[in-house]
């Protein structure tokens, strides 16, 4: 994924990565959805049943979905026949990835045709027996990084990421917002000035417009909520219809 | 060296603890880890807290013989009467500890969880007493069967936010304080009300109660000159027993701590990752966390505090579980045999001693009263039917 996010950067592309709630009703035409309309890589949510980092969206949607009878298991074979040409990373929380094993869950990844994972409760400290399982499979780890780093912080986060580095907008959880954070491009823009993986900005870009204002400064933008939104009330197309209005905004 | 010395640099008790939380929160959980280590090891900050301790919370708290129910069961039965605090639990110890040092860290205002009410109610006063802002998350179903302490905390001057997420109970409110934190870190402390969550909670919070173990180690020896036999404590998430274990680990004291049957974590050792700590956890075959049911809202919990997990894995402490209806019984033991109403937490640690007393005729048993039953009156006004 990063070989090919650094190929699009240098190519004068912004970079647009939809979240989706696997297992949800309709999830993996959204998926393909999204890819149409001008994603570069989708990030498929494995549900929890505590996740501490999701708002109402995200959590409604992880609720349903375990409802519905989602597992990790479910979902990464249901990843199998998406047959989408842009890389797929997974998020989830690190019990998800504990329980099945380190080794394990990172062969079930590698063999869905998961190339990438995000695990926001897993921050660099006690990330290390999960990344060298990671990085013998091939799954590139997607580091978070905070506001609240301090800048001594920041190198050290930066260092360990691969695939992009994932610059949180704002103090708080998943959700819409009106207004895009200050903090969203004050992030990036610490985060650009000391590393060259490409740094998109997730939580609380909520729409085309903060999109744009996001990526005058990042290398593209991660949007969850208000693309599950759309899927709960207007299923796959209306997935589509937003990621490509989406696209339009960022490239111009 | 003590068994229950300090963590290592990560937190760890064994292979349990850790700091598994958002990276939001990591600078913070180090500024209060560092914080905390500054405050312990500083004489003006012990001062403050014991002068809060003894002239607001009314500690020390006394140990009480059961000469009824001690010749009913063929034990000798001493209390240590945390229900006799200030706010009616042991909850105040650790509450009063982490306000002072939120304050001391410039902080403006907390949040806390509560299940039963009694950190919720805690956090409520300690708030209102050092002049800051403080706002409760608590499951619908708890403030349900809580409704006492939900309008205590409003009195006290507290908001009060009812959770309708997951199973409504305390797990959920811990996601949700934990939510509200990620989003008001550098203005807000998080007042974790049991020795779980991410590095230093567990560790912090059990130095903040390890004053029901001093306390009552030197009134066992002055009582009946020894350490008990065994000591006994409920079990939610592991405060109250870990307070009172810390007093008698590096002794030959039987250490029991008693988990609900439906919130049984220990008792089921599976490892797992939730709220910032890598502790026993109840969950389904993919990790997902598994509802807790218990008649204790305090108690309704599916994981347990790192170091019990840790405690239990080297066998040095026990966690059998009782039933709810095992419960119900030993809260009216305790009210109509001593004239003491137990929170129903603290009749699980009866209701096995009940259970175990053939086993352990003439020894002396020392249990942890964490709390008084007030505020579970109502509820056991529904489930008596009268
Ligand atoms: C009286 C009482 N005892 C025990 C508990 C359980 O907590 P812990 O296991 O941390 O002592 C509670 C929690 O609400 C309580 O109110």
């Amino acid at each position: 994924m990063e070989t090919q996010f650094r190929e699009k950067r240098a190519a004068g592309r912004k970079l647009l990565v939809p979240y989706i709630t696997g297992g949800l009703a309709g999830w993996q035409d959204a998926v393909r959805a999204a890819a149409a309309a001008g994603a570069d890589a989708i990030e498929i949510g494995i549900p929890f049943s505590d996740p501490v980092m999701d708002g109402p969206i995200i959590q409604q949607a992880s609720q349903q979905a375990l409802e519905q009878g989602a597992t990790p298991v479910s979902i990464l074979h249901d990843a199998r026949s998406l047959d989408v040409s842009i890389p797929l990373a997974v998020m989830t929380y690190y019990n998800t990835v504990h329980h099945a094993g380190h080794e394990r869950f990172a062969a079930q990844l590698a063999a869905a045709g998961i190339v990438a994972a995000i695990v926001p409760d897993l921050p660099l400290e006690e990330s290390g027996p999960w990344c060298e399982a990671a990085d013998a499979a091939g799954i590139e780890t997607v580091m978070l990084a905070a506001p609240t780093a301090p800048d001594a912080r920041l190198p050290l986060v930066v260092a360990r990421a691969r695939g992009f580095v994932y610059s949180v907008g704002l103090l708080g959880v998943t959700g819409e917002r009106d207004t895009l954070a200050h903090t969203a491009t004050a992030l990036a823009r610490r985060l650009k000035a000391i590393t060259d993986v490409p740094v998109l900005v997730g939580v609380g870009v909520s729409n085309a417009a903060q999109a744009h204002e996001a990526v005058q400064v990042a290398d593209g933008v991660v949007m969850g909520a208000s693309v599950v939104r759309r899927l709960l009330e207007g299923g796959a197309d209306a997935v589509g219809e937003f990621v490509g209005d989406v696209r339009h905004a960022i490239e111009h | 060296m003590s068994l229950m010395a300090e963590p290592s640099a990560t937190g760890r008790f064994g292979e349990f603890g850790g700091r598994f939380v958002p990276e939001t929160l990591v600078p913070a959980c180090q500024e209060l880890e560092a914080a905390f280590i500054e405050a312990w090891a500083d004489p003006e900050f012990r001062a403050e807290l014991h002068h809060v301790l003894t002239t607001y919370a009314g500690r020390p708290s006394i140990v009480t013989e059961c000469k009824n129910l001690s010749e009913q069961l063929g034990i000798r039965l001493f209390l240590k009467r945390e229900d006799l605090n200030h706010t009616g639990s042991h909850k105040i110890n650790n509450v009063i500890g982490q306000v002072l040092l939120a304050k001391r860290m410039g902080k403006k205002r907390i949040v806390a969880e509560t299940g039963a009410g009694q950190h919720g109610v805690a956090s409520a006063t300690a708030a209102a007493l050092m002049g800051m802002e403080c706002k409760v998350y608590m499951g619908a179903v708890d403030v349900e069967r809580q409704a006492l302490n939900v309008f205590r905390m409003k009195l006290l001057g507290s908001e009060v936010e009812a959770v309708h997420s997951g199973s409504r109970t305390l797990k959920d409110a811990v996601n949700e304080a934990m939510r509200d934190w990620v989003a008001t870190v550098e203005t807000t402390h998080y007042c974790l009300g049991s020795v779980m969550g991410p590095h230093p909670y567990p560790w912090m919070v059990r130095e903040f109660h390890r004053v029901i173990g001093q306390e009552a180690r030197a009134q066992s020896i002055e009582l009946y000159g020894d350490v008990p036999d065994v000591a006994v404590a409920c079990v939610g998430g592991g405060s109250n027993a870990i307070g009172l274990f810390s007093g008698f680990v590096d002794d030959r004291t039987r250490l029991v701590g008693v988990e609900p049957a439906g919130g049984a974590a220990v008792g089921r050792a599976q490892p797992g990752v939730v709220h910032g700590m890598r502790s026993y956890l109840m969950q389904d075959e993919y990790g997902q966390v598994q509802e807790a049911h218990s008649i204790s809202a305090g108690l309704d919990y599916p994981g347990v505090g790192p170091e019990h997990s840790y405690l239990a894995s080297i066998g040095r402490a026990e966690y059998p579980s009782v039933t709810d209806a095992e419960v119900i019984e030993a809260f009216q033991l305790m009210a109509s045999s001593e004239g003491i109403i137990p929170a129903l937490e603290c009749a699980h640690a009866l209701a096995w001693i009940v259970r175990a007393a053939p086993e352990m005729q003439g020894q002396t048993v020392l249990m942890n009263l964490s709390g008084r039953g007030d505020k579970d009156v109502a509820q056991m006004m529904d489930v008596l039917g009268r």
